[in-house]
């Protein structure tokens, strides 16, 4: 059964609302940390779609690609996120807020 | 012989910097004997040097020893002639004594090896200026002794008043060199060169007399300046703040002689403009008046023989501007050695007096200090001008040139004559007030005889005070002989010839000196209210002298009053309202931008992620709706 590529971009859509929401709502910076994760991987979904549907393997490559670039980065977010809840004792968004003008 | 005579500058110098570095741990008194050693080894390697000269017939030469900017004459020479020599051997020999007097005089100073790094600078500024070749290197030990004099008279700093004395010193000697600047740039443009071999030869056929003419009387300025001639002088009475030596070293034997020395130096353009020449000598005479009848009424001992070294630098002065250099030159080496005993004498005098220098306060000393009491006794009849003292000789062949001179310089024979009246009177009056009378200390000082290092230098100075004057007399012109090479350039003026003549102006100057010597001994040798009621007969005019004739008043009103009232509108009226006022208002302005972006930053990552997202999908539906 073949499902028309339209359909992986709502769910690609719906995936990336849901990040963006989360982000914007939540105060656990962790939560928040993983609905950046989630609105990467809905970036992902299209990519890898539009390129079977255009039968075009370049949206896989490039999806190698920021998978690799992503696995980094997740290193990188969670020891700033672990420095800083040994510093504070606290994983609230809104209790760091030092470069409020 | 003159292979080595780069020793001399250079020894003092490596003293200088060796006590400058480790003087911490040479300590005390080791970093004095070093100093010492330092400068008696350059007299010992000048004296080598000058021997071919003082036994005659040796050429003046000129040692190179580096190029620094030979396009316009100004390199590292030094040039040996007898002149030189001269000056060397007296800053030399004077000033190794004065090193070792200080070794018993600085006695417990905490900083003791930093005094005797500054006076093996001095020693090195000053040779470096009467060794000098050309008129850049002169300029260059010129400014060295005005900053090794600058630290030295404000060596106890601490103190308010020396580290003022030290300051007015510079800025009034600045003044001096600002002129001197000039006439140097104008040598420089009428030779194109400022080394003496291209200038003092072809003189006469390149200098116009009113070329001449502003030359000497710039350099007149430079030379006021720096020995202290009216209307400069004033920084030198003050420049008694300074440890007594430098008084004894800098402020009466050498470094204020520089003056005469550039004079005497450039005989060859003051020949050509004899308007500068007669304003050296006026110049000359109104000091040696003016700063005597000051020295007359003075209370402080230091403060008298201030006054009258500025009173006999007037003398050169005038030698020198009559023509007569080897008379200047004479008494400036005479003078070197009786003031600096006379100083060194007062240094020893008031160290037993625990720092007193009020001579209304001292009295009867002669039995506790014979020896001080003595030697000062001779430099007060040498600078009386009793012979067969140096004093005598060296004064008198001075007069007699100013009275062979004729015409104007008639006038100032006899305010030269006046002067010797009134020289004679403050110096009797100073030794009787110190050393006769009733003791006038209280009860807890109690004066003793200084230590063995302070008094030999006395005892030798003394002696050469007595023997000084043999070096030229009428009889024997060994002087004159000696230093004819370096004035070949110049006729010399001389006083007149014959014994009847030299009999006649030798008696009334010493005429003058035994009144005014009877004088100030009859005056003086009483109880106090006697010699108090004699002053007070003289006022108004004795209040006046006292004080100097108030002209640092007037220099305080007419000079640096303005000058701090322009400093105070160029700080609170331009600088202050307008100048920052601009750099405060840029700043002020950045702020307020600042402060309007500020809401902005709400700290709150949410806040950030709204607006990026807003920003986000303005930009995509601008691109949709656009494509």
């Amino acid at each position: 059964m073949i499902v028309a590529a339209g359909y992986y971009m709502a769910l690609a859509a719906a995936l990336f609302v849901i990040g963006a929401l989360g982000m914007l709502l939540r105060r656990n910076v962790l939560v928040m940390f993983m609905c950046i994760e989630l609105m990467l991987n809905a970036v992902n979904l299209t990519l890898i779609s539009a390129g079977r549907a255009l039968n075009d393997l370049n949206g896989q490559v490039a999806v190698f690609f920021i998978l690799v670039v992503a696995a980094a980065e997740v290193v990188v977010g969670l020891a700033i996120i672990v420095a800083i809840f040994r510093r504070r004792s606290t994983a609230s968004i809104d209790e760091l807020s030092d470069l409020r003008g | 012989m003159t292979d080595f005579l780069w020793l001399v500058i250079a020894l003092p110098l490596a003293g200088a910097v060796l006590l400058h570095f480790l003087g911490r741990f040479v300590g005390e008194p080791r970093s004095g004997w070093l100093a010492s050693l330092a400068s008696t080894s350059a007299f010992v390697v000048a004296l080598v040097a000058a021997w071919p000269f003082i036994q005659g017939g040796e050429h003046s030469t000129t040692v190179l020893l580096w190029e620094w900017m030979p396009a316009i004459g100004a390199n590292l020479e030094l040039l040996w002639d007898p002149l030189a020599a001269l000056m060397v051997l007296v800053v030399t020999g004077v000033g190794s004594l004065i090193h070792f007097f200080a070794i018993g005089y600085m006695r417990g100073d905490d900083r003791f090896h930093r005094f005797f790094t500054s006076l093996n600078l001095f020693m090195a500024s000053m040779l470096t200026l009467v060794l000098a070749g050309n008129y850049a290197m002169l300029f260059l030990g010129w400014e060295l002794v005005g900053l090794s004099s600058y630290l030295l008279i404000g060596f106890w700093f601490t103190r308010p008043s020396a580290a003022a004395a030290a300051k007015k010193a510079f800025i009034v000697n600045r003044i001096g060199d600002f002129g001197f600047m000039i006439a140097l740039m104008l040598v420089f443009t009428a030779f194109g060169t400022l080394s003496y071999a291209g200038i003092f030869e072809r003189a006469d056929e390149v200098l116009s007399v009113g070329m001449a003419t502003a030359i000497g009387l710039l350099m007149l300025v430079g030379a006021a300046g720096k020995s202290a001639q009216v209307p400069l002088y004033v920084w030198l009475p003050d420049a008694m703040e300074g440890p007594t030596p430098v008084s004894a070293l800098i402020h009466a034997a050498t470094m204020v002689t520089a003056g005469v020395y550039l004079i005497a130096r450039s005989g060859a353009i003051f020949e050509i403009a004899p308007i500068a020449s007669t304003t050296v000598a006026t110049v000359g005479a109104i000091t040696a008046l003016w700063a005597a009848t000051i020295a007359l009424a003075q209370r402080d001992i230091k403060k008298v023989l201030a006054y009258s070294t500025i009173s006999q630098l007037g003398y050169m002065f005038l030698a020198v501007g009559a023509g007569a250099y080897v008379a200047g030159v004479f008494h400036l080496v005479t003078h070197a050695l009786f003031k600096a005993l006379l100083f060194l004498g007062a240094g020893s005098v008031i160290h037993a007096m625990s720092d007193e220098q009020d001579m209304h306060k001292m009295g009867g000393l002669l039995k506790k200090m014979p020896t001080t009491a003595i030697t000062m006794g001779v430099g007060t009849l040498a600078i009386a001008g009793i012979p067969p003292l140096a004093g005598f000789w060296s004064k008198d062949e001075i007069l007699g040139s100013a009275f062979a001179d004729g015409g104007w310089f008639s006038a100032l024979w006899i305010v030269g004559l006046v002067t010797v009246l009134i020289t004679a009177f403050y110096m009797v009056r100073q030794w009787v007030l110190v050393f006769l009378g009733e003791p006038r200390w209280s009860q807890d000082t109690s004066p003793h005889e200084s230590p063995r290092i302070m008094t030999i230098p006395l005892i030798i100075l003394a002696g050469l005070s007595v023997v000084g004057g043999l070096l030229n007399t009428p009889f024997a012109l060994a002087l004159e002989h000696f230093l004819e090479p370096s004035f070949e350039y110049v006729t010399l003026q001389n006083p007149p010839e014959g014994l009847a003549m030299f009999a006649v102006l030798a008696g009334l100057s010493v005429m003058a000196g035994l009144i005014g010597g009877g004088l100030g001994y009859v005056a003086y040798n009483r109880p106090k209210e006697r010699w108090l009621d004699f002053e007070d007969g003289f006022e108004p005019l004795w209040g006046t002298w006292e004080q100097a004739y108030w002209v640092d008043d007037l220099y305080g009103a007419a000079i640096v009053a303005p000058g701090k009232k322009a400093a105070e509108v160029a700080a609170f009226g331009i600088d202050l309202p307008i100048i920052d006022g601009a750099v405060n208002g840029v700043g002020a302005a950045v702020r307020r931008i600042g402060e309007l972006a500020r809401p902005l930053q709400t700290g709150y990552v949410r806040n950030y992620g709204v607006l990026f997202l807003g920003g986000t999908l303005v930009v995509v539906i601008w691109l949709v709706a656009g494509s």
